[in-house]
C-alpha cells in the first residue's frame, strides 16, 4: 500500500465517536460551549488546556457522570446519552480518575470483577475469579507483577492504576479515559505506562487523556485537543505541531477585569521573608526572597509543589533543611500555630474545608486566629479580645463584609465574602506576611476584583504577600515578580508583566531544552 | 478444596489462605494469662476443670449468634442498635405466645422470626432510602421497641414448655446443644460473607459506597439484607435465651448489653467499624475473649466491676494494635 493510499485511509476511518456542539453551564460560568471533537479507535487522543478550560467536564459527560446542557454524543453513529455512570461503562465507555474507584480491602480479583464474580452452585467461584484475573493482566501484559489475590491497599499507586484498566479491560471498554494518569506515577512507570497504552492501542482502543505535561503529551498522544475557557481552539496531529504550538494554543485567556496598578520598585522595603536551600519530601532547593510592599506570585501547572511550598513556609508540612528568615532572624516554624504568632498568614485554597467553620458565625471566624494563639484561660469577648474590643465590626467594615448582622453563620455567604471572612480573620492577627493559595477560585468576577484591590491594599500598607494561582492572567496582573514551579523546584523567575507563553514554557519544562539552562538566564537578570 | 496434599506446603498454603485476624494473638493471650492467675491463685481449678471450659462457650452462645448479625451489618458500613430490644421483644412474645405449651412453639417461633424481619426491614429501608443515619435510626427504632414492650408487658410473661428448653439445656454427648448452634452459625457467617455474592457486595458496599455503585451494585439491597439478616440473629439470640430463663421479660436484652456489646466485640475481632473490612472468626474470638474474662474473675471471685474494667482496656487497646499495625503496613 503507498502512502498516499494509506494517507487516504487515515482520513476515511470513522470515527469511534464524536461529541457535537457541547454545552454545559455550572451556575456561574460556561464550563463547555458548543465543544465538538471526534475520537478514533486505536488512537491516543490528548486533552489539554489551562486550569478550568473545561478538560474534565468533558470526560465526565463523556462517562455519563454529568448530563450535558447541550449538544449530542454519538458512538460508532449511533447517539448516546448517558444518565449514569453505568450506562456509559456497558457502552464500553471506562473512566479512571485520579482517585482511583478501588476497595483497598479487597484483592486484586475482588475488585476487577465485584458486581460480576463467577458463581458454582450459589458460591463464589474463587479459583475461576483468580483465573479470570488473570487472564484479564495478561491480556494488559502485567500478568507476572500483580498477584491476584493481594489486597489494593498494598499495591504501589501504578499497580493500583494497572487494575483500573485491567478493570475497565474486563468491562469490555471500547473508549478508556484517564485523568491525569501519570500525576503520581515515577519516570519508570510513565514508560510502563506508556507500553501498556501501546498494547491497548494495538486493540483498537481508543485512549483519551488529561494531562498538564506536554513532555509525556508528546511523548504518548496522536492527537491533541487544546481546550480554552470552555472552547474548542482546535484538534491537531500531535507529529505535525511543536510543544511551543500548544501552548500558544492553550494561553491568552481573555481579561474578565482590570487589575489595580502592580507595586512600584522603589516602594518595596527590606527583605521580610527569606527562605534559602530548603528542601522536604516534596520541595528540592527552594531559594526565594519576599520584600515588604510586594506581591510574589507563585505559577505552575498542579502537582508542582505550589501548595507544598505555601504549607512549608506556613509550617504545616515543614521544610526538613535549609533556613527561613523572617524580619531578619533566622526561624524555624515547625507548626502553624508558630507561623501565626510570628505574624503570618495564610489564605488557603479550600476555603471550606481549611479555611473556615462553616456552621459558625462570622464573628468567630473572624476571631478564631486570635484566639487559637491566647492563652486556654483567656476570657473570650464576643466583638474583639481585650486590646480591640471592636475588632469584629472594625474589620468587617474595612474589608467590606456584606451581611446584615455578623452572627451569620459563614456557610449562608457568597465565596467572595467568605474570602473576606478569611482575610480579616488574618488582619485580626495582625499577619505581616500573607500567603494565598488559589485567592480568587470560584468567585464571581466583582468580588474578584474586589479581593484583587484588597492584596494591593495589603501591599500599600507594608505588608508582603505570597500569591499561588492557577490562573496566569491573575498572576500576570498582580505580580511584582513571578516565580516558575514544576517538580518541586523553582525552574525560573520572571519579571512583572511576563506573558503567559513565558510561564508555560516554564511550567511544562519546555523552554527550549528541557530545563534549567533557559530558565536560569531569564531569572538572573 | 483440592489442597488434599497431605505435605507441609500444603497446609501452610491453606493457613495463608485463611489468613488468621490478629485478635486471636489476645485470645492466647487472656487464655494463658487467666490460666496463670489461675495457677497462683486458684491452684489450677479453673482452667483445669471441663465443665467450666464448656461453660464459656455456653456462656458465649448469647452474644455470638448476634455478634453474628452485627458484624455483618459494620462490614457494611452501618451498625445495628435495636438488636437489644429485638432480643427483648423475641423473649417476651415468644413465651408469651407459648404459655407453656408444646403445641405453641411453632406458631411462637414463626412470629418472632417475621417480627425480626420486620424490624430489620424498616432499618435497612429507613437507612437506605430515608439517608437517615444507621446510628439513628437503629437508636429509633430500639426506643420505639422498647416503648411498645415495656407498657405491654410488665413482668415475666408466660413461659415456655419444657420441650422447648432443649435450645438451652440439651448436649449432644457433651457437647451443649446451643454451643453446636453457635458455632453453625460463626461458619455459616463466614460463608455468607466469603463464599457468597452477597457477601462479597456487603464488603464493597461498606469499603467504598460510591466504587460499588459505579460497579453497577444494588447497594441499597444489599444493605437492606444485611439488616434483615442481623435481625434475624438477634431473634435467635432472644430464643435462646428465653429457653435458658424459661420465660421471657421484656429487661433480658438490655440488661445483656448486647447493643454495645455485639459492637465491641465486632470491632475487637478486627472489623473496621467504618466498614469494608472484617469477618465472624474475629468476632467469634472477641466475643470468647470477654467470656474467659468474665469466667476467670467470677471464679476467682474477684469484683465483677474490675472485669468490666478490663473489657474497656481490651476495647481500646484491641482497636489501637490494629490502627497502628495498618500505619505499619501503609508505610
Amino acid at each position: 500500500m503507498s502512502e498516499e493510499e494509506k494517507q487516504k485511509m487515515m482520513n476515511e476511518r470513522k470515527p469511534l465517536m464524536e461529541v457535537r456542539n457541547i454545552t454545559k453551564r455550572f451556575p456561574g460560568v460556561v464550563a463547555l460551549d458548543d465543544v465538538l471533537v471526534k475520537f478514533y479507535p486505536g488512537e491516543v487522543h490528548a486533552v489539554v488546556g489551562e486550569n478550568g478550560a473545561g478538560k474534565s467536564t468533558l470526560m465526565k459527560i463523556m462517562a455519563g457522570a454529568y448530563i450535558p446542557d447541550k449538544g449530542r454524543m454519538l458512538l460508532e453513529d449511533e447517539e448516546v446519552s448517558f444518565s449514569h455512570p453505568v450506562q456509559a461503562q456497558e457502552k464500553g465507555i471506562s473512566i479512571i480518575y485520579q482517585e482511583f474507584n478501588l476497595l483497598p480491602e479487597r484483592s486484586v480479583a475482588q475488585n476487577i470483577f465485584l458486581g460480576r464474580e463467577p458463581t458454582f452452585l450459589g458460591m463464589i467461584d474463587n479459583r475461576k475469579i483468580r483465573q479470570m484475573a488473570r487472564k484479564v493482566l495478561a491480556d494488559i501484559g502485567v500478568e507476572g507483577t500483580i498477584p491476584t489475590s493481594k489486597l489494593v491497599g498494598n499495591l504501589s499507586v501504578a499497580e493500583q492504576q494497572q487494575v483500573e484498566i485491567a478493570k475497565a479491560i474486563s468491562l469490555d471498554a471500547k473508549i478508556l479515559i484517564m485523568d491525569e494518569p501519570t500525576a503520581a506515577l515515577t519516570i519508570n512507570e510513565v514508560k510502563m505506562l506508556d507500553e501498556l497504552i501501546k498494547r491497548l492501542k494495538e486493540r483498537g482502543i481508543a485512549i483519551i487523556f488529561i494531562s498538564h505535561r506536554l513532555g509525556e503529551v508528546f511523548q504518548i498522544s496522536d492527537t491533541i485537543t487544546v481546550l480554552k475557557d470552555g472552547k474548542l481552539v482546535g484538534t491537531v496531529k500531535t507529529n505535525e505541531v511543536t510543544s511551543e504550538d500548544v501552548v500558544s494554543m492553550m494561553v491568552g485567556r481573555i481579561l474578565d477585569h482590570y487589575f489595580p496598578p502592580l507595586g512600584v520598585p522603589e516602594d518595596f522595603g527590606e527583605v521580610i521573608l527569606s527562605v534559602r536551600n530548603a528542601s522536604n519530601d516534596f520541595l528540592k532547593n527552594i531559594n526565594f526572597d519576599l520584600k515588604k510592599g510586594e506581591v510574589l506570585g507563585i505559577a505552575g501547572l498542579q502537582g508542582s509543589g505550589r501548595t507544598e511550598m505555601a504549607q512549608a513556609v506556613f509550617g504545616v508540612v515543614p521544610f526538613k533543611t535549609g533556613s527561613v528568615t523572617l524580619d531578619g532572624k533566622n526561624q524555624t516554624i515547625k507548626s502553624p500555630s508558630k507561623a501565626i504568632k510570628k505574624q503570618m498568614g495564610f489564605v488557603t485554597e479550600d476555603r471550606r474545608s481549611e479555611g473556615l467553620c462553616p456552621q459558625q458565625p462570622i464573628r468567630d471566624n473572624i476571631l478564631l486566629t486570635v484566639r487559637s494563639i491566647q492563652t486556654m484561660l483567656t476570657p473570650i469577648s464576643k466583638n474583639g479580645i481585650r486590646r480591640s474590643p471592636d475588632l469584629v465590626p472594625r474589620l468587617g467594615e474595612e474589608v467590606d463584609i456584606r451581611t446584615d448582622s455578623y452572627d451569620r453563620e459563614v456557610q449562608f455567604l457568597s465565596g467572595g465574602n467568605q474570602q473576606k471572612v478569611i482575610l480579616s480573620k488574618w488582619l485580626a492577627s495582625e499577619a505581616d506576611v500573607f500567603i494565598f493559595d488559589e485567592p480568587t477560585r470560584g468567585i464571581d468576577v466583582q468580588a474578584k476584583a474586589s479581593i484583587h484591590d484588597m492584596i494591593r491594599d495589603l501591599t500599600k500598607q507594608g505588608r508582603a504577600v505570597l500569591m499561588i494561582s492557577s490562573e496566569l492572567p491573575e498572576i500576570i496582573g498582580m505580580s511584582d515578580r513571578i516565580l516558575v514551579m514544576r517538580d518541586g523546584k523553582i525552574t525560573g523567575e520572571l519579571p512583572p508583566e511576563s506573558s503567559e507563553l513565558d510561564i508555560m514554557l516554564l511550567a511544562t519544562g519546555h523552554n527550549g531544552d528541557n530545563g534549567s539552562n533557559d530558565s536560569k538566564g531569564k531569572g538572573e537578570k | 478444596m483440592t489442597t488434599t496434599t497431605a505435605n507441609g506446603k500444603g497446609l501452610k498454603k491453606f493457613f495463608r489462605s485463611i489468613s488468621i485476624p490478629p485478635v486471636y494473638y489476645f485470645l492466647i493471650a487472656i487464655f494463658f494469662g487467666g490460666g496463670l492467675l489461675d495457677l497462683f491463685y486458684a491452684g489450677g481449678q479453673i482452667f483445669g476443670n471441663p465443665a467450666i471450659m464448656l461453660n464459656i462457650l455456653v456462656r458465649s452462645v448469647a452474644l455470638g449468634i448476634v455478634a453474628v448479625g452485627q458484624t455483618m451489618v459494620i462490614v457494611g458500613g452501618s451498625i445495628d442498635l435495636s438488636v437489644v430490644y429485638v432480643i427483648s421483644l423475641t423473649s417476651v412474645m415468644s413465651s408469651y405466645v407459648m404459655q407453656g405449651e408444646a403445641s405453641n412453639v411453632p406458631k411462637a417461633i414463626l412470629l418472632v422470626f417475621l417480627m425480626g424481619a420486620g424490624v430489620g426491614l424498616v432499618n435497612g429501608l429507613i437507612i437506605t432510602k430515608l439517608k437517615v443515619n444507621s446510628f439513628i435510626t437503629t437508636l429509633g427504632t430500639s426506643l420505639i421497641i422498647s416503648g411498645i414492650i415495656n407498657s405491654t408487658f410488665s413482668n415475666w410473661e408466660g413461659s415456655v414448655p419444657r420441650s422447648f428448653e432443649f435450645f438451652g439445656y440439651a448436649t449432644v454427648g457433651p457437647i451443649p446443644f446451643s454451643v453446636i448452634i453457635l458455632f453453625l452459625m460463626i461458619f455459616a457467617g463466614w460463608f455468607v460473607l466469603s463464599r457468597t455474592k452477597f457477601g462479597a457486595h456487603l464488603y464493597g458496599v461498606g469499603g467504598n459506597e460510591e466504587v460499588a455503585r459505579l460497579s453497577g451494585l444494588r447497594t441499597d439491597r444489599v444493605l437492606i439484607i444485611a439488616h434483615v439478616i442481623c435481625s434475624l440473629t438477634a431473634v435467635l439470640t432472644g430464643l435462646f435465651i428465653v429457653s435458658r430463663l424459661r420465660a421471657g421479660a421484656p429487661w433480658v436484652g438490655p440488661d445483656g448489653y448486647y447493643d454495645l456489646e455485639s459492637i465491641a466485640t465486632t470491632v475487637v475481632g478486627g472489623t473496621l467499624l467504618a466498614g469494608g473490612k472484617g469477618g465472624v472468626w474475629g468476632t467469634l474470638a472477641g466475643v470468647l475473649i470477654f467470656s474467659i474474662l468474665d469466667t476467670t474473675f467470677n471464679q476467682l471471685g474477684v469484683n465483677p466491676y474490675l472485669s468490666i474494667v478490663f473489657r474497656g482496656l481490651i476495647i481500646v487497646l484491641a482497636v489501637a494494635s490494629y490502627t497502628i499495625r495498618s500505619k505499619k503496613e501503609a508505610a
